[in-house]
């Protein structure tokens, strides 16, 4: 096959017409020269540019945290102390909650894309008034500054003065403190991510159900049925490719997440909403590099190990649909 | 019948969107227009006295115009990067769509690691100081490419596909060489792409704020997003110089949202439909 695709290079047109018109010339060209041309036109050294970037600020660190994880690190020298980072790791009660918290952060703000999104994404696809209102004001919250959402909603749920407590108490609702609470703090970040990312999860949707052939649905109804069964039998099945993408896209994210947490509640109150991308920040700024690294190590595996055997998992059963 | 119960969700569901989605923004703005007094009361009002004017400046002046500068290098920053990551990226999705070789399994794969792998924070920094990098705008510059560069070749090698490699032999007839293929032929035909990856990378890198907290400190060289948390200490009891500062740099995002939306969607879902 990549024989015929580098004969065809070299004729004028292409497909079967060309074929019949080959010169005495082209034939006479031999194989390996024309591989040769083949390969100056599509230059492997086009990788080069993007992969000396990608390798000194990306391939490389990341290949040193394994090594820098083992030590105690000033920048300048480094002692090799072994497993000890990890062990303290996984011994510092306030550690190991920054790891829960990364698990229950991550798919809690999943699980709510997801659900939330999909729910947009077949209102925003139906015969609605002002459908293109409610696109873009549910889309545009995703292209603002993270910092500046976490400022803002940090002041909205402030406990006494916060507008959302004052709206719930003006129905007679005493709210809980958002963010001050150790119990809801974290799922109070949480719930922003959502309202920040939930639009993302939208367009996605809206992507993958206006991809849907309408003869499934012309044909569901000359069977009778409802709406929910036709969400149920055919939304929801042929949105599969938006699910598994909305569901790995968010996880990624959510497991990674620094900003928005640390700009509403620097990982506190306490410890309560920790998580290892704020315990990396934290231990950086006090200047363990070792330490910091270890963090980095575990989130690196903590996030490859559930990604990748889900995408795994999530596109195989796709085949089998 | 039908007509009405569409008019009656489609009211109820700008009535809902409009408290969950547009309320923030209207407190932003009403926050950013108190006087500072009534700004640190925090509460969802009209202001009294509107201060749209001395806020501005106020904010624009602190710390020896710290915010003008911001988005000077904001801007710098924003524009050399995605301007290297267009022409690398569009490089590398060119030939990795194009020309199957032993390199093809291994690029594709650094390009998915790029997407999943969170990068190793201190390790870069201990990097960047050994290149001369560390605190310096062209480390920056590079690190928003190395860390843009997966979704960037991921969007380009997708539409390459869609151009008939018949362009590339026609181009080849003429004498055309593999850089004048590339950047005369090729590169004007991604233009649809092009324009996808500028917007959505503009946004993704002028919002950044954990990457310049790392990598880039320092008043000097400081980032927008950066003096919004700087401000956040320093403004603690001028909320609305705070409010302020986010509505000046919301700015940017909503013009390229006005312009540029249609993009910024098809950039974002491209791939999430092939199914």
């Amino acid at each position: 096959m990549r024989n015929s695709q580098t004969l065809a290079f070299f004729m004028p047109g292409s497909g079967c017409k060309g074929r019949a018109k080959l010169t005495a010339a082209t034939k006479l060209m031999s194989k390996s020269s024309a591989k040769h041309r083949m390969a100056t036109v599509y230059p492997s050294w086009f990788y080069v540019p993007a992969g000396i970037v990608f390798a000194a600020l990306f391939l490389v660190p990341t290949v040193a945290s394994l090594f820098f994880s083992l030590t105690r690190w000033t920048l300048f020298d480094a002692t090799f102390i072994g497993l000890d980072n990890y062990a303290q790791f996984f011994r510092e009660p306030f550690l190991i909650q920054g790891l829960v918290n990364t698990l229950i952060y991550g798919v809690a703000t999943s699980g709510m894309k997801v659900v939330i999104g999909m729910l947009l994404g077949v209102l925003l696809t139906s015969q609605i008034f002002a459908r293109d209102y409610l696109r873009s004001v549910i889309f545009f919250p995703v292209l603002v500054s993270t910092v500046g959402v976490g400022i803002t909603f940090t002041a909205l749920m402030h406990p006494t003065q916060g507008a959302i407590n004052e709206t719930l108490g003006f129905f007679g609702i005493h709210g809980p403190g958002w963010l001050t609470d150790p119990r809801y703090a974290l799922l109070s970040v949480a719930l922003v991510d959502v309202w920040k990312g939930v639009g993302l999860a939208t367009v996605i949707y809206i992507a993958g159900i206006v991809s849907i052939p309408q003869e499934y649905y012309e044909a569901s109804e000359i069977d009778g049925a409802n709406p929910f069964q036709k969400f149920w039998n055919i939304t929801l099945p042929l949105a599969r490719p938006a699910t598994v993408t909305v569901i790995i896209l968010s996880l990624i994210g959510g497991l990674r997440s620094f900003d928005l947490i640390w700009s509403m509640t620097r990982g506190g109150p306490g410890f309560t909403s920790d998580v290892v991308a704020s315990v990396i920040y934290k231990q950086y700024q006090a200047g363990f590099y070792g330490l910091s690294t270890a963090g980095n190590v575990v989130l690196i595996l903590l996030v490859a190990i559930i990604i990748i055997p889900l995408s795994a998992f999530l596109n195989k059963r796709e085949v089998n649909l | 019948m039908k007509n009405f119960r569409k008019y009656l969700s489609g009211i109820l569901a700008i009535l809902v969107s409009g408290v969950i989605f547009l309320v923030p923004f209207a407190f932003i703005i009403l926050m950013a227009i108190k006087d500072k007094k009534e700004a640190s009361l925090r509460s969802f009002s009209l202001p009294a006295t509107t201060h749209v004017w001395d806020n501005f400046v106020t904010v624009i002046e602190t710390r020896n115009y710290m915010l003008v500068t911001a988005f000077i290098n904001s801007c710098i920053l924003t524009i050399v990067s995605v301007t290297i990551l267009v022409i690398f990226g569009a490089m590398v999705g060119f030939v990795l769509q194009r020309q199957p070789s032993k390199w093809t399994r291994l690029v594709n794969y650094l390009v998915l690691a790029g997407l999943i792998i969170p990068p190793a924070v201190v390790p870069t920094i201990w990097v960047m100081q050994g290149l001369g990098l560390f605190k310096t705008m062209t480390g920056m510059i590079l690190i928003e490419v190395a860390y843009g560069l997966s979704f960037t070749v991921l969007l380009f090698r997708q539409f390459v596909a869609t151009i008939p490699r018949e362009i590339d032999e026609a181009a080849i007839m003429d004498g055309a060489g593999p850089l004048r293929l590339f950047f005369q032929i090729i590169l004007p035909l991604l233009k649809q792409v092009v324009i996808t990856v500028i917007v959505v990378q503009s946004v993704a890198i002028f919002n950044d704020f954990t990457n310049p907290l790392y990598y880039l400190p320092g008043n000097k060289n400081v980032t927008v997003q950066l003096t919004l948390y700087n401000f956040q200490s320093q403004f603690n009891t001028s909320y609305n110089l705070l409010f302020m500062n986010i509505l000046l740099i919301t700015i940017p995002p909503l013009i390229i949202f006005l312009f540029f939306n249609r993009q910024i969607v098809a950039g974002l879902t491209a791939g999430a439909v092939k199914g």
